[in-house]
């Protein structure tokens, strides 16, 4: 989740040194990619997928996706105060909607347990045959 | 709708592009949960195998292969909405139906939980991501 948000500021911030790319002049697509800001922030996105992929090893996909739209919060930050850019009072409302959002999953279990198959034909403690483990 | 000199797409084609990249996004995201599932703990293999295990473990599954594949299609499929529909409307709505349509996918095809608590989750994160383009 950091590493998405400081990911996508830090692109942002060298693709506004290399200048806007036309379909006109694809070539500073090449010239983007030398440039450090943004070779770090595709590091950092790639660390991103890493530990996202890590995540879903262990954790379920309703868990992991609306937790990492925390990051989308650390972004609107980075925004306001690294890149100076104005942050609408709509901006500040959807920041507090997806905060409310993480933390109706972050107070949840992370992973559906489900029943051994030899189990299924007695009737399940939850709906849907899925038993809600603990949280990691 | 002729803005700036562009000429934008109708609704249908807006609609049914803004679709494509958030079906293409969720095909993407189950199918990289459920080879991830598949494949388990990651942190386990990387502590049995080390990372080259870890990175073999991910790579060679067909899933995960299908799953990135879908990713790239919703990648460029958002390139090409982007082309002919507004930024401030193409962005939001892929993303938020993005989020609900994970929700419907992970309780069908992944057979998760989806209880009262992550239905909101996915609510209430869609509806702020949709107010922040705003």
């Amino acid at each position: 989740m950091l590493t998405a948000s400081v990911g996508d500021t830090l692109l942002s911030h060298g693709m506004t040194q290399v200048g806007p790319v036309t379909l006109a002049h694809l070539g500073l697509l090449l010239h983007a990619i030398r440039n450090p800001w943004v070779i770090t922030g595709i590091l950092c996105l790639l660390g991103f997928f890493a530990s996202y992929l890590t995540a879903l090893s262990w954790a379920d996909l309703t868990f992991v996706l609306p937790s990492t739209a925390f990051g989308y919060i650390v972004v609107a930050f980075l925004a306001r105060f690294w890149l100076h850019e104005p942050i609408t009072p709509y901006r500040w409302i959807g920041i507090l909607l997806i905060v409310c959002g993480v933390g109706f999953v972050a107070n949840g279990p992370s992973l559906t347990l489900h029943e051994p198959q030899h189990a299924t034909e007695e009737p399940a403690p939850q709906g849907g045959g899925a038993v809600t483990g603990g949280t990691r | 709708m002729i803005h700036a000199g562009h000429i934008y797409a109708g609704p249908i084609e807006t609609w049914a592009t803004i679709l494509t990249v958030a079906a293409t996004a969720v095909a993407g995201d189950v199918l990289t949960a459920g080879a991830m599932r598949r494949i388990g703990d990651l942190d386990r293999i990387r502590a049995k195998s080390g990372l080259g295990g870890a990175v073999r473990a991910v790579t060679s599954s067909p899933m995960f292969l299908l799953g990135v594949l879908s990713m790239a299609a919703s990648f460029f499929s958002l390139l090409f909405t982007l082309s002919n529909v507004e930024l401030s409307l193409a962005a939001p709505a892929s993303a938020s139906l993005t989020f609900l349509g994970n929700a419907f996918a992970a309780k069908i095809f992944l057979k998760e939980n989806v209880n009262r608590r992550r239905w909101l989750a996915a609510l209430f994160v869609c509806a702020g991501v949709f107010l922040l383009a705003k």
